[in-house]
């Protein structure tokens, strides 16, 4: 993204802090700049209101404030956990499940994509875990606490998969004040591995969330992904998912749940490299009030990634005429031999059913609340793992 | 208690692309506590749009005339409160709603009626106790209990689920608008065995239909004979023999 439009530097108090506090690592950061609605990966999503704070460092997090988020997150009792606390370790809180040993790797980059960008600049570090082939970790529950006004954060977390391990992670965000959370996930899928990553993103509501996820899946393995967009001022969750050897398994599901006059936004690259892979995607957005959604789901089929299997389908309600939903579907194919199909709809309550419910003496908010459910009900139940499915289900109805 | 259901004069009309289109054209109606009055009328002639008035479908405008329920103005109650109050309608097409499990939106509805009338609300187990035999009566399976509403049901098991609501919410007046429509015969015994248990000095019904197949397993008290949004014609159940040999013409002429 050189070359594009951005805001000029010198308006751009945000980006001269971070430049400052990036020790040096700040040179791409300085080029790509702040993306602006002119650069096409950002028009739907802008990040102006970042613009004019000099985003800091957060001070550590206060014990009495981590307890108090953790009462109050819908969390599982079993598992391991690991909790992070404005970009910090708590190691108290702390342990990685048995099986993993720590990796040594860099984050590997990714190029002209600002919120990986952003992270490379101002890395701290995070998760670096490395599964054994062949074991399965079990759950692993990832919290990443965020509390103060303009400071922001940028984990950098580094996941290796082995040769048939499997993880399952349960990537859960939130926060309190004005922050930026930007974490970076870099995420390794060995032969015959399996990565189910269950993310809820409930950061505070004046907070921004601008996470990105880089997942490389080899030889039958699979990376099977569902996020909860359902907090933040404005939130982008981005997915980078090559399929790179044949008969790799990739879902990136979602659901967005926004009111008030905030923005959820979940962008997605699915490439496939290599023949024989199968990618499946729902995205369901629901819209009140002022509420936008954004849902950007490219599919890259490259010519040897023959008998490619590619799904993509994404739905919008909106519940009221200030919603707004952009929804960019994107199938760029060079194979021949591929079945892909995509869809897209939007479209607002059934006054037929909402009477029906009524008529059978349902009042009407809880008539509404169970057909919004109804529409979200079957991309939730694409969450494999029924503990966590019923945690996020928890969450949507709070 | 002759004034269980009074209709008087009521008017109504829809918006068809933009022109307001009457419907309900003055009709005058009562169903007196423990009677089954049937409505019969040829097609267009408003038998559903009056259902849907009296349930309180919001896209029918009234613009005349009144109908109380039990004393009430039962046009000034939402939807939700007219079926805590008693009043029930069994759908002509029963709408999909994918998603919705048919177990829970049962319970789910008869808690909220049970609520707003008072009631304490039914457990799990004492909900799926009262199910089970009301759907052992209507000779429906399990499997239909756990699918979504009516996703899937054939046109008869729509009408069973209809009647099984009708069952569960124990309404005091229940309009059936054409449950008969689709139905074979068995099915159509099932669901007159419904409402035919339901016959108390306490239940009224009105059965909105076109043929007097139904009317032979459902015996009303008094048959009305409906055209261009009007009652042209009250009588015995009498009236619904002559009308299946001799068509409405007699009654259309008479009214004219």
């Amino acid at each position: 993204m050189s070359g594009a439009p951005t805001v000029t530097q010198d308006a751009v108090r945000a980006l001269e802090a971070f430049i400052q506090r990036s020790a040096g690592h700040g040179a791409a950061l300085a080029e790509t700049g702040l993306p602006t609605r002119r650069v096409e990966a950002w028009r739907y999503t802008p990040l102006r209101t970042l613009a004019d704070t000099a985003w800091h460092q957060a001070a550590p997090l206060a014990s009495e404030a981590v307890s108090t988020f953790l009462d109050r997150l819908p969390l599982p009792e079993n598992g391991a956990r690991m909790v992070y606390g404005n970009g910090r370790l708590l190691e108290g809180l702390s342990a990685l499940p048995e099986v993993a040993t720590q990796g040594s790797e860099n984050i590997s980059p990714l190029k002209g994509m600002f919120s990986a960008t952003l992270n490379a600049a101002l890395g701290e570090k995070g998760l670096d875990l490395r599964i054994p082939a062949g074991t399965d970790a079990g759950l692993l529950t990832l919290i990443s606490l965020s509390d103060g006004d303009n400071v922001s954060m940028h984990l950098q977390h580094r996941i290796v998969l082995e040769d048939g391990a499997s993880l399952t992670l349960y990537d859960v965000n939130a926060g309190e004040g004005r922050y930026i959370a930007n974490p970076r996930f870099d995420i390794v899928v060995g032969k015959g591995a399996k990565l189910r990553h269950v993310k809820l993103q409930r950061e505070s509501l004046t907070g921004t969330h601008l996470a990105i996820v880089s997942a490389n899946v080899s030889e039958k393995g699979e990376y099977d992904s569902f996020t909860l967009n359902q907090g933040s001022n404005l939130a982008r969750h981005e997915a980078v998912v090559t399929l790179g050897a044949p008969h790799a398994i990739v879902h990136v599901n979602g659901v967005q749940i926004v009111d008030g006059q905030r923005l959820n936004d979940l962008t997605s690259m699915i490439h496939h490299a290599a023949p024989d892979g199968s990618s499946r995607q729902t995205v369901k957005t629901v819209l009140s009030d002022a509420g936008q959604g954004v849902f950007q789901g490219k599919i890259l089929v490259d010519r040897v990634a023959q008998k490619t299997d590619g799904y993509q389908m994404n739905q919008a309600l909106l519940l009221s005429e200030k919603a707004q939903i952009n929804s960019k579907p994107e199938l760029e194919i060079y194979a021949d031999d591929v079945k892909c199909s995509h869809g897209a709809t939007v479209g607002a309550l059934d006054d037929e059913q909402l009477f029906y419910l009524r008529s059978r003496g349902v009042p009407e908010a809880q008539a509404r609340d169970i057909l919004v459910r109804a529409f979200l009900i079957d991309a939730l139940d694409l969450v494999a793992d029924e503990a966590l499915r019923d945690l996020l289900g928890r969450s949507m109805a709070s | 208690m002759s004034d269980f259901l009074k209709i008087q004069g009521l008017q109504a009309r829809i918006d068809a692309d933009g022109t307001p289109k009457d419907i309900l054209k003055g009709l005058d109606l009562e169903v007196p506590k423990g009677e089954i009055h049937a409505i019969m009328g040829p097609n267009g002639s408003g038998k559903s749009t009056l259902s849907y008035v009296l349930a309180g479908r919001d896209d029918y405008e009234v613009t005349g005339g009144s109908a109380t329920f039990k004393g009430q103005d039962l046009l000034a109650l939402d939807p939700e409160e007219r079926a805590a109050l008693g009043l029930f309608l069994a759908f002509q097409s029963p709408v999909e709603l994918p998603g919705v499990n048919n177990a829970n939106f049962l319970r789910t509805a008869v808690n909220a009626v049970r609520r707003a009338r008072g009631e304490a609300e039914l457990d799990a187990v004492a909900f799926l106790k009262a199910v089970r035999a009301e759907t052992k009566h209507l000779s429906m399976s399990d499997d239909m209990l756990k699918r979504a509403v009516n996703v899937g049901f054939s046109g008869g098991e729509k009408k069973r689920n209809e009647v099984l609501q009708m069952r569960l919410l124990q309404p005091s007046f229940a309009i059936l608008d054409e449950t008969d429509s689709g139905l074979d015969i068995d099915a159509l015994r099932i669901v007159a065995e419904g409402v035919n248990s339901l016959r108390s000095p306490n239940f009224s019904a009105l059965v909105i239909t076109h043929h007097q197949r139904l009317l032979d397993y459902i015996v009303p008290d008094r048959v009305h004979v409906m055209a261009h949004g009007r009652i042209i014609h009250s009588g015995g159940p009498d009236i619904a023999k002559t009308l299946e040999k001799q068509g409405y013409t007699q009654f259309l002429e008479a009214a004219a």
